[in-house]
């Protein structure tokens, strides 16, 4: 685990007590690291956001979860945070509805498609002529995660059955 | 009125709004996975003092950290002071962010295009 420096890798059900946990984890571990302020602040934030998303967006599909052990693996995702050479890496995992999945991979190549100023003008117009959901949700998340990143968001989507798809997202920081 | 002190707390900023000296501060950070809840009472006190006001509202925005739950709520708390602006008050916003923190930075840049108050971003040593 050592010569892959991975910092803190979790598998299960994600709540917010979980959150309040890893992230300060995350903080105390960074406080030890010769880290620019800025970059920590950078993967800090980076991490938030990850992180809720996994919180607000597994879908779980009850028809096919009809073993309890079954649900609890749907409900569960998995994150990984690393460093790697001069970079840090945060990856997710979680299971998403095909239709989701769908709207997820239109939004991710919209987003991988802009540059820096891009970006910030499509954040700009979602903040201000967007709503929130029931959930809090923003759908600024993605923006936000490839704004500060300064990356290119490398994801993939697996198919898990007709109705299920597995979303892996890894997120480089410089 | 009364003043709104909410004290922060591991997801959620510190909170002062001072009726009397018309000084509203938001301090440190806000991640809660839904901000709704916690924006509110926030909004419901700036109606309040709306209908009274002090002649100037000074509003000191000093985040450390906040998602994009919390963007949008700030941003919902920035038009509402724009609604009582020019209305017995006029309001001003500062919003602080640490030295080489760019991405703080460009938050408040990105609100300064939205809202139409006189928004002074100010770099400071440690928030």
């Amino acid at each position: 685990m050592e010569q892959e420096n991975i910092l803190l890798s979790f598998k299960g059900v994600v709540t917010s007590d979980l959150l309040t946990s890893v992230l300060q984890i995350m903080e105390t571990k960074m406080d030890y690291m010769e880290e620019s302020p800025k970059t920590k602040k950078k993967v800090f934030n980076v991490l938030v956001e990850c992180l809720q998303n996994l919180y607000h967006h597994i879908d779980v599909n009850d028809e096919n979860a009809a073993e309890q052990r079954k649900l609890i693996e749907q409900k569960s995702a998995l994150f990984l945070i690393a460093k790697e050479g001069d970079f840090f890496q945060i990856r997710t995992g979680n299971y998403v509805d095909k239709e989701a999945a769908h709207e997820l991979s239109e939004k991710l190549e919209k987003i991988n498609g802009m540059d820096k100023d891009q970006l910030k003008q499509y954040y700009q117009e979602v903040l201000s002529n967007g709503t929130l959901s029931d959930k809090g949700t923003a759908g600024l998340g993605m923006i936000d995660i490839a704004r500060k990143s300064g990356n290119k968001l490398e994801y993939q989507l697996l198919d898990v059955n007709d109705k299920t798809s597995f979303f892996c997202l890894n997120v480089k920081i410089d | 009125m009364e003043n709104l002190i909410l004290e922060g707390s591991a997801k959620t900023p510190s909170v002062t709004f001072n009726a009397g000296e018309g000084k509203l501060e938001l301090k440190g950070r806000s991640i809660p996975e839904n901000s709704v809840e916690f924006y509110k009472p926030l909004n419901d006190w700036i109606d309040s003092y709306g209908s009274s006001p002090k002649a100037a509202t000074v509003v000191d925005i000093k985040l450390e950290y906040f998602n994009t739950s919390s963007s949008k709520c700030i941003l919902d708390l920035f038009k509402k002071l724009e609604g009582i602006n020019g209305k017995g008050t006029d309001v001003s916003i500062n919003w602080y962010f640490e030295e080489d923190d760019e991405d703080m930075e460009e938050a408040g840049e990105d609100y300064q295009a939205i809202i139409s108050l006189p928004f002074k971003i100010i770099e400071v040593e440690e928030i």
